[in-house]
């Protein structure tokens, strides 16, 4: 799992290693951002800091050309709802005079398992559509991690997409600053799209995009710090980072808790399969403990759009009897239980766990399918 | 027979003194996995779950012959105790642990192609020969023996179509759980292979999910070089694109690759069945070897 970080972050990153980027200041109130805007001076863009795609398209980017304008954009970006995310900070930039936008990046090539140096000269639009359209418009240099990416790695890359001879010094130099913060950083994703090219053939960073590896941030601690304020999202995908869950809000009213991705991924399936909407993915992985269990009962419920709610575990290192503890320490708080929950135990200590659950707050299955078609029924009785 | 894990497997645990290390070590031997020797450093000269510990794979390896290592180390040190294995020329390590950084498996990725070691994970359940030895934290009393060889992404899932397998008396060769992570050690071709070239195993079960390109890879190595049935199954069906599910590996890109449709029809296309569910999976093995 990659932790994104915002674009002011990413750029303060990039600038610190070297790479030239905009002059910028971010704000969090229209007074901010217009007097950021003064200072930088006309014209200058002022974009919503959220981690969504699109965000010019959607309204959330705007090029002003003097005070009035300033206010007036700085007034409708901040505190607009940008495809489901409030937007609370803007960076103010200075627009830059492009004459071209090119395309790098650098990201991990998992079947290869290596990592690979991108180039192209198609930048400032969707890379992911010009990989899907024109292959070829995108040069691709893999990297040895034993070794990191030799300088005529990053001239060949930049050669090999067609670069102009005049700038393709600066965007090799870009490249390598790149693959360096990528590798000392844990990078999952370093990418610059666009890197604008000036009418005085400078290179700019005008856009950063900088994921980091979760599983390494432990050694990262200055970026760990960035963490907190790069989170944002759902209110319940937030509640499931403080559990620690695997969780993925979904459409559906069957709310799922499993153990192990690939099995809870099935369960998914399998309520599509017998004709039910799933609400969510909910991995409480592997081991967990009764009040780690009664931890996801209690998120699952707190979902408005659950209508019941199918327990399925298989133990491995996960036992049934600490399974059943944590369905009833959650369930037994209840009066009456808010919504119908199906149990199916199987696995390790799954008799013990029989004998501790208590069946008259739950209905138990002995089969995964059994349990998904129950649950699926009891969420259709709801809606009925 | 079976392939990669059998009673002569000597094995040396790199982690017995944490909680998991032991317990697991423990549950190995119980279930009659050959645990030799344990390596942690600065424990040399303990002994844990009743086997003496090393400082270094290398000792393990010198004193009590070990060949095999299985990694219960934490995230921040397991690529080093990968390295560790490599380099003290084992047959075979496995890595359980979950979590290690992409760019330490990459690097270990390199390295393995210069080493004979094989390495199965990580973030996997390990690998297990019914009634004759496991190496991970897979439940033995679920698996049966039996001529059915099983590869698997994902460790819970492996055990639930196991189940759906032994409940019809349908036993295995080894089931190899091959890990939920971007990059891993061997892959779905490398377990096929060892499966049709192992002549106990008259079927396998591929079980795949979401994300990278490996279960396409595995239809066409099939469609190529494997004569024994295969049945498959893949999860993730309804995962949304851009979602991870779970494992670091499951995640259906922007553009559209790694999609459960695209993987299910490229094992059509090779010949191979796909369950809608585990217990269609069990159906197509039983038809395989009716």
């Amino acid at each position: 799992m990659a932790m994104k970080l915002h674009e002011y972050q990413a750029k303060q990153v990039f600038a610190d290693a070297g790479i030239p980027t905009p002059a910028s200041a971010l704000a969090s109130d229209v007074d901010g951002a217009v007097a950021a805007a003064e200072e930088i001076g006309y014209p200058v863009a002022i974009k919503a800091q959220v981690q969504v795609g699109g965000r010019g398209k959607a309204g959330g980017i705007k090029l002003v050309d003097d005070q009035d304008e300033a206010r007036d954009a700085a007034s409708q970006i901040l505190g607009m709802d940008l495809k489901g995310y409030h937007v609370d900070r803007v960076l103010v930039e200075e627009a830059v005079d492009f004459t071209n936008e090119l395309y790098v990046g650098i990201t991990m090539d998992r079947g290869e398992g290596k990592p690979v140096a991108m180039v192209s000269t198609k930048g400032g639009v969707n890379i992911e559509e010009v990989a899907e359209e024109d292959p070829d418009a995108i040069a691709r240099e893999h990297i040895d991690p034993a070794f990191g990416m030799h300088p005529y790695q990053a001239r060949k890359a930049v050669y090999d997409a067609g670069v102009d001879k005049s700038i393709a010094n600066d965007v090799a130099s870009v490249l390598t600053t790149l693959y360096d913060l990528w590798e000392s950083r844990d990078g999952s994703d370093a990418e610059i799209n666009p890197l604008m090219v000036t009418a005085d053939d400078d290179v700019i960073a005008a856009d950063a995009v900088m994921n980091i590896d979760e599983d390494a941030l432990f050694r990262q601690p200055e970026l760990a710090e960035m963490e907190e304020e790069a989170a944002g999202g759902d209110e319940l995908e937030q509640k499931a980072d403080e559990y620690g869950f695997d969780y993925v809000r979904l459409e559906g009213n069957v709310g799922i808790i499993g153990n192990g991705a690939g099995l809870v991924m099935t369960t998914l399936d399998l309520v599509d399969y017998y004709d039910g909407e799933p609400a969510n993915f909910l991995d409480v992985g592997g081991g967990a403990k009764a009040a780690r269990i009664a931890n996801a009962l209690d998120m699952v419920f707190s979902d408005d759009n659950v209508d019941a709610v199918v327990f399925n575990i298989f133990g491995g290192i996960t036992r049934g009897d600490e399974v059943a503890r944590g369905i009833n320490e959650a369930l037994e708080q209840f009066d009456e239980i808010p919504k119908p929950v199906v149990v199916r135990l199987a696995g390790t200590n799954w008799e013990e766990g029989m004998e501790i659950l208590n069946e008259d707050l739950v209905t138990v299955e002995q089969t995964l399918e059994d349990a998904v078609e129950r649950t699926v029924a009891y969420a259709a009785e709801v809606n009925e | 027979m079976s392939v990669l894990v059998d009673d002569d497997t000597r094995v040396v645990v790199q982690g017995i003194t944490g909680g998991e290390g032991k317990f697991h070590a423990e549950q190995m031997m119980e279930y009659g996995t050959n645990v030799v020797a344990g390596a942690v450093p600065g424990k040399g000269g303990q002994e844990a779950a009743g086997v003496p510990v090393y400082d270094t794979v290398h000792e393990a390896v010198e004193e009590e012959n070990a060949d095999t290592s299985v990694i219960f180390v934490p995230p921040a040190f397991a690529g080093d105790a990968v390295f560790e294995s490599l380099d003290a020329d084992l047959e075979l390590a496995v890595a359980i642990t979950e979590g290690i950084p992409t760019q330490d498996m990459a690097r270990v990725n390199k390295r393995l192609t210069e080493t004979d070691t094989r390495l199965v994970g990580p973030n996997c359940p390990g690998l297990i020969t019914p009634g004759e030895a496991k190496l991970g934290i897979l439940p033995g009393n679920i698996f049966s023996e039996g001529n059915v060889g099983l590869v698997s992404r994902s460790g819970t899932l492996t055990y639930q179509v196991v189940d759906n397998l032994t409940n019809r008396g349908i036993g295995q060769t080894t089931a190899i759980g091959i890990g939920g992570d971007p990059i891993i050690g061997t892959d779905f071709v490398d377990a096929l292979e060892l499966f049709e070239n192992d002549d106990d195993t008259d079927a396998i079960v591929m079980c795949g999910e979401i994300g990278g390109e490996d279960e396409e890879e595995a239809a066409a190595f099939i469609d190529e070089n494997v004569e024994t049935p295969v049945a498959g199954f893949i999860a993730g069906r309804t995962a949304p694109p851009g979602k991870r599910m779970g494992h670091a590996g499951a995640i259906v890109s922007g553009s559209g690759t790694g999609t459960a449709e695209s993987k299910i029809s490229a094992l059509n296309d090779a010949g191979v069945p796909v369950g809608d569910t585990p217990e269609e999976v069990a159906d197509h093995i039983e038809e395989f070897l009716a």
